[in-house]
């Protein structure tokens, strides 16, 4: 597709190739729907990812760059209470933010579902654990999740996952001691990784640079999607960043995107489906204002945009007098749910999670010293190695001084107004950030630790899981998209992705949002 | 410890060149003989100072590593230069090439020039560059080997596939 043009007879157009757009094409691809994906970022070559792997511990290159995120492309403002890091927390290409995410995979609670029943705060969803359940199995299959059963305050399952967990690191050996000393269960992680040699992808290879880069494929990314999805039919068309969506009252009729060299072209279809992350599906949505729509498409609810949402990032660290077998790997194999569903409105459900790479890495170390020879290997030995640390991830409440809109006064390569992120963190979160260090504090205690850092409420940091700018709801007024997920406004438009969450709860969300695309793959067919 | 030949190559296997390419190398020769056999040259005389006492096998570790580096144009282009610049400063302050000095001149040198302190870039000033090609290059190589991550007691250190084992392994008695 080096000319980039449009496909004739088109009848599905997604917009964004991550996991939520990939698995939708790939499903209906499969189906025998003519599929094309527009994807604003290119496709990046599976042979450079070693060379990726050197960028992230090199320290001549940042984050963002290692995917190539920045510049004018991704340009955005922060008009929030906190400064958002975007382009650390997102990758535009085939694969999306899947290409450095962490991939872990576990499934909402119960009670996630029915935040404002249950918990007395926050908005129920239109939809419960049950109705997700079954996409919930498929998108483990899908995804390749390894994982055990044994986590006792998790929701039901029903199925075993398709691959054996990764088992406990010798440092969980260590938690294991002092949350048995608490009465804290500790129990696996569900991992998008390859325990064992699944979907033609081996098994993990142990390079440990897993977030930002797997050099060897066994994390899953949603490439793997995309190139399912080609290889039954669909067209994907890469650097190609929509920038409006044409439409009548009721139906979008067209996607115009822009090609390198600044060439603008107009993809008709018969439906669309919106799969650019939380924030700029809702920037390509206002961006589509018109008479008929102007305060944006699809958001006669006045709700495109608001309610962003994150998980907060609470961890305490420290040292013992032992080694601790820290950076071997760069995934987690043990957490606890045990506080999750203690929450209410006064504290928020979270997650610990036992690290397996707390304190320096020493390649990583050894190349922002100031020494070497014997006396960076005395650093080196006196740096690493009785490194301990326990995170966790709270949820943040949606909340109207939380919102994402555009920045008329800035704009990208385009010359398009860039999203501005006004991030903002409710107070039961703060609370809850504070009550994780109380928990966290506990078991580096019980271990003997000296405590060395602690982030909590003063300077907590996001979790890079944007959610929340496209709620899903039964009512017009209250939400974006339908419990089926297509907008109220026009009938053949759809979000994928965890935009539509109405809340966020304190696990990685992408399982969900790959569940819920798979949902969102089955509504369409039906409609079409 | 001694550093092999095995440790250079997984380093390369880590860092994006394989062992094929750099046994058609070996076989073919290079296309620019000086420059390059300066480059290890250099480069091993640098190693002599940046890595530990404790280790040995350097030399062949280096040239076997920089065998694989020097198949990237673009990364050799960078090397050469660097080393030069390099060179250009000991001539100039030492009366003589780089790997010519005394070990406690080539230490001298490399912080004279400012590589102890600058950060890397691999389009700096001299500082940043011979941080970047020379100093980092061999750390990255060493600490990214397992002999080099067993040194400070890290089998599988980040950058070298080690597998999914030792993670799970308590510390050697």
């Amino acid at each position: 597709m080096s000319a980039r043009t449009p496909i004739e007879d088109a009848d599905v157009c997604v917009i964004g190739a991550g996991p939520a757009g990939a698995l939708v094409a790939d499903r209906l691809a499969d189906v025998g729907r003519e599929v094309v994906i527009l994807e604003a970022g290119p496709r990046f070559d599976p042979a450079d990812r070693l060379d990726r792997m050197e960028r992230a511990l090199r320290p001549a290159y940042d984050r963002p760059g290692v995917w190539g995120m920045g510049g004018d492309r991704d340009a955005h403002s922060n008009s929030g209470d906190r400064s958002y890091p975007l382009n650390h927390a997102r990758v535009k290409g085939v694969g999306g933010s899947t290409l450095h995410w962490q991939g872990m995979v576990m499934r909402l609670h119960e009670d996630d579902f029915r935040s404002e029943s249950a918990r007395g705060v926050g908005i129920d969803w239109p939809i419960d654990y049950g109705d997700l359940r079954p996409y919930y199995v498929a998108a483990e299959r899908e995804l390749g999740v390894a994982g055990a059963d044994d986590n006792p305050f998790g929701p039901p399952r029903e199925e075993p996952f398709p691959m054996p967990a990764f088992p406990p690191s010798y440092s969980d050996s260590l938690f294991a001691g002092a949350c048995e000393e608490l009465g804290i269960a500790m129990h696996s992680v569900p991992n998008a990784r390859n325990s064992e040699s699944y979907d033609g992808r081996g098994a993990c290879a142990g390079y440990g640079t897993c977030q930002p880069v797997c050099p060897s494929g066994a994390k899953y990314d949603a490439s793997v999607h995309v190139e399912r999805a080609e290889e039954r039919g669909a067209t994907v068309i890469d650097r190609a960043p929509v920038r409006r969506l044409e439409h009548d009252a009721d139906r979008v009729t067209a996607a115009r995107y822009t090609i390198p060299g600044g060439e603008i072209h107009t993809q008709e279809a018969d439906a669309f489906v919106v799969a650019c992350g939380g924030v700029e599906t809702p920037r390509l949505l206002l961006l589509s204002e018109s008479e008929r729509y102007p305060d944006g498409l699809a958001n006669s609810s006045g709700l495109v945009g608001k309610s962003f949402m994150e998980h907060l990032f609470a961890g305490v660290g420290g040292t013992i007098e032992e080694p601790t077998r820290q950076n071997h790997v760069g995934f987690l194999t043990s957490e606890s749910h045990q506080f999750y569903d203690e929450a209410d409105a006064d504290l928020a459900p979270f997650k610990l999670e036992f690290f397996n790479y707390a304190g320096p890495s020493p390649v990583e170390e050894a190349l922002t010293g100031d020494q070497w020879g014997d006396a960076l290997l005395d650093q080196l030995r006196g740096s690493y190695g009785t490194h301990v640390g326990v995170g966790a991830l709270v949820e943040q409440l949606p909340s109207e001084d939380s919102y994402v809109d555009l920045d008329p006064d800035v704009t990208d390569d385009r010359g398009l107004p860039v999203p501005d992120v006004h991030w903002s963190v409710d107070d039961r979160a703060l609370r809850t950030l504070e009550r994780a260090n109380e928990v966290q504090r506990e078991i580096l205690g019980e271990l003997g630790a000296e405590i060395t850092w602690t982030v909590g409420p003063e300077n907590t940091g996001p979790a890079f899981h944007h959610m929340g700018t496209t709620r899903m709801g039964g009512d017009p007024e209250g939400s974006v998209v339908t419990p089926d997920l297509r907008t109220h406004d026009l009938s053949n438009c759809w979000i994928a992705g965890s935009s539509v969450f109405p809340t966020g709860g304190a696990v990685n969300p992408t399982l969900t949002i790959a569940a819920l695309a798979l949902k969102t793959a089955e509504n369409i067919d039906d409609a079409l | 410890m001694e550093l092999s030949r095995r440790d250079a190559m997984a380093a390369l296997g880590a860092l994006g060149v394989g062992a094929a390419a750099v046994g058609v190398r070996e076989r073919t020769g290079s296309k620019d003989e000086e420059p390059e056999a300066r480059v290890r040259e250099t480069l091993v005389a640098a190693a002599e100072v940046v890595y530990p006492s404790e280790v040995s096998g350097v030399s062949e570790f280096v040239e076997t590593f920089l065998t694989g580096r020097l198949d990237d144009d673009t990364h050799a282009e960078g090397l050469r230069a660097a080393v030069s610049d390099l060179d250009d400063a000991a001539t100039e302050w030492y009366d003589g090439r780089f790997s010519a000095l005394s070990p406690a001149d080539r230490d001298r040198l490399l912080r004279e020039i400012g590589a102890d302190t600058a950060e890397e870039k691999p389009a700096g000033t001299t500082a940043e560059r011979v941080r970047y090609y020379v100093v980092n290059e061999l750390l990255l190589a060493l600490y990214s080997s397992p002999t080099g991550g067993k040194l400070v007691d890290i089998e599988n250190p980040q950058g070298h596939p080690g597998g999914i084992e030792s993670y799970r392994q308590g510390p050697e008695v």
